[in-house]
């Protein structure tokens, strides 16, 4: 345990101490932008878009790149976040006043349902092997819409869900949004994450040194599904309006799509592809009917001439990039190798 | 009863749609191990196709004519879209070849949303909708002619693969795709035959799909595509024969489902069967099972 500790420690405070320094750089930018008004509103709720896809697209990740299955469904979990938390949040909105704790309190909800419905859908599931996993979390996806829709007296039906306290600012959807990026590279990066990539690289070779297959398919994908469940939360509160078609096949591609593009196995990868493929089609207006038709060409593309995405699987890395611009030190290990 | 026969012979309308959208995604699979999704979607422009030959032309065309038309033109559509995008995948990883089929399902549907516009176009079948008294039960001429048609390319496709060279070729590359080549068999040219005749069938179901319910639009190939696809899945992806039963089955059970159930939940059962079937019997019925080998 105490070994843990140090591990986690290591991996928080050492060399990547600039990737904080980093991230709080941007977040002042980003934050100073907003509460000046230097961006208008449109921009500001289209930043919290593309944190909502950032957390989406790393999760799917989790599933798809680092575990290497196909996961056609993500969306329908993103739904039943969005339906959990905004109904205890409409539910709670006058017990309590403070719009974070609101916000705490309905997206532990949404992890939890989130989660479960994971586990229910990934437990048969994932004994299913490639494709066949596809279709069964496409029909997933589609029994939930289907289910959403049809519980009028829950969830409003096929008119959606009205009245969602916005009690998402843009600080607690980035924070938010840093928490579950950290937590799903802290993750990967754990014992369970190399178990979770010995999968994808070869199921028999790993089962053959004791990797217990099932349970680290199922603790990957029920991963997924929580943060799944987050981002849904942070997507309900700050539109303040959902309805069971916003988390249809369409919006599973779309994230599929962006976790691919930026690279199967690559967060990073995942955060650039998000911030481009949210930002650009909502910044060429014109542009935004050809959506899908991009989106599609892209995917065909990219699996044409370089499958294994924009990033592969390399991480973006901060310090390293701070290395090469500055020449602060040279790796001692660069003897002749490029790192 | 008689609501019971009525709706049986619903159901095998749907079900003749379902088994011949089936019969390519089972193909397909059967040949390259793909799950086509753009298939649909060839079923939606086979829609298209007719569409164009029924009503944008200056001259008036007959019935048969245009539904060979649309096919022929599905099955080059077919072939074309292994060419560009299938082709160069066969030895990739399976899941980049499915990301591509799923990038090539979108696509098209775009594509005919750009080229026809979003919005449904009517389509009025193009045969008379007269009913004809069969054993007293009244049963419309197009219903007749999908069952009828249906099970006519059902018999001649059968036929095909299992009399003809070329149907023994395609056999044979399911089978074994390096022995197929050493047997001096052009592997290239009966996948494309493969497509093609997938995509034709796909088209009619296409067709009489749109005139079922008198409206085409891009994403008419979406519902119908991902149920004929659990129908071959039913059926056990990758038989022919299987997928043509899966269909009926599909399409009668969801017809069922409609008049004795729920018409809201219909979607959400058929879907629930798909993950039973999976679950029980990934093979199908009458799929065969295959062992994994390290």
């Amino acid at each position: 345990m105490k070994h843990n500790i140090e591990k986690i420690r290591r991996a928080l405070y050492g060399p990547t101490l600039i990737n904080y320094i980093v991230v709080a750089v941007i977040f002042i930018i980003l934050f100073t932008l907003v509460s000046t008004g230097a961006v208008n509103r449109y921009i500001s709720n289209l930043m919290i878009l593309v944190l909502v896809m950032i957390i989406m697209s790393t999760s799917l990740n989790v599933a798809t790149g680092f575990l290497g299955q196909l996961h056609l469904g993500h969306a329908a979990f993103m739904g039943i976040g969005a339906y959990t938390a905004s109904l205890i949040a409409i539910g709670l909105e006058d017990a309590i006043a403070n719009g974070f704790v609101l916000f705490l309190v309905s997206t532990a909800g949404a992890i939890v349902t989130a989660g479960v419905a994971g586990l229910i859908i990934g437990a048969p599931a994932l004994r299913l092997r490639g494709d066949y996993l596809g279709i069964m979390t496409l029909g997933f996806g589609e029994m939930v819409k289907t289910i959403i829709t049809n519980l009028k007296g829950l969830t409003n039906g096929a008119q959606g869900l009205y009245g969602i306290p916005r009690i998402m600012t843009f600080p607690i959807a980035f924070w938010t949004t840093v928490v579950v990026v950290t937590l799903i590279f802290l993750f990967m990066n754990s014992r369970h994450g190399r178990a979770i990539l010995s999968i994808r690289e070869d199921e028999i070779a790993s089962e053959s040194v004791g990797i217990n297959i099932t349970r680290y398919k199922l603790t990957g994908f029920v991963v997924a599904s929580m943060f799944a469940g987050v981002g849904g939360s942070i997507f309900a509160f700050s539109i303040g309006f959902i309805a069971p078609t916003t988390f249809n096949f369409l919006k599973s591609v779309e994230i599929f799509v962006i976790v691919v593009l930026g690279g199967m196995g690559s967060l990073s990868g995942s955060i650039v592809a998000s911030i481009v493929l949210v930002a650009m089609p909502e910044l060429l207006r014109d542009f935004s009917q050809y959506r899908y038709l991009l989106y599609s060409t892209l995917l065909i593309i990219i699996m044409l001439f370089r499958p294994q995405g924009l990033m592969g699987t390399k991480e973006f890395n901060i310090p390293r990039l701070f290395k090469r611009i500055f020449g602060v030190y040279k790796e001692p290990s660069s003897k002749g190798s490029d790192s | 009863m008689e609501l019971f026969i009525n709706q049986l012979i619903n159901g095998l309308n749907t079900g003749s749609i379902y088994a011949l959208v089936a019969i390519g995604y089972t193909m397909v699979y059967g040949i390259i191990r793909l799950i086509n999704f753009a298939h649909g979607e060839i079923m939606m422009f086979g829609s298209y196709f007719a569409f164009i030959f029924a009503y944008m032309m200056p001259f008036e065309l007959p019935f048969v004519a245009i539904i060979v038309i649309a096919m022929v033109f599905a099955a080059l559509m077919g072939m074309l879209i292994e060419r560009i995008a299938y082709k160069k995948l066969r030895t990739a990883p399976r899941i980049s070849a499915l990301i591509t089929a799923i990038g090539m399902s979108l696509f098209l549907q775009n594509l005919a949303q750009l080229i026809f516009g979003a919005t449904p176009k009517v389509m009025h079948p193009l045969v008379s909708t007269e009913p004809v008294v069969i054993l007293g039960y009244n049963i419309s001429l197009l219903t007749l002619l999908t069952i009828g048609l249906s099970i006519f390319f059902m018999v001649v496709l059968t036929l095909f693969v299992r009399k003809t060279k070329p149907g023994k070729a395609m056999r044979a590359v399911s089978q074994d795709k390096e022995a197929a080549i050493l047997m001096g068999i052009n592997v290239n040219k009966i996948i494309s035959l493969t497509f093609a005749i997938g995509s034709a069938l796909g088209a009619l179901g296409g067709i009489f799909y749109a005139m079922a319910y008198s409206n085409v639009e891009p994403t008419l190939g979406v519902m119908p595509g991902l149920k004929a696809f659990i129908a071959a899945v039913f059926g056990g992806i990758g038989n022919i024969t299987g997928a043509m039963i899966g269909g009926y089955l599909i399409g009668i059970i969801e017809t069922m489902v409609k008049a004795y159930i729920s018409s809201k939940w219909v979607d959400a059962i058929v879907f629930g069967l798909l993950i039973v079937i999976l679950l029980f019997k990934p093979s199908g019925l009458l799929g065969k099972n295959v062992k994994e080998k390290v």
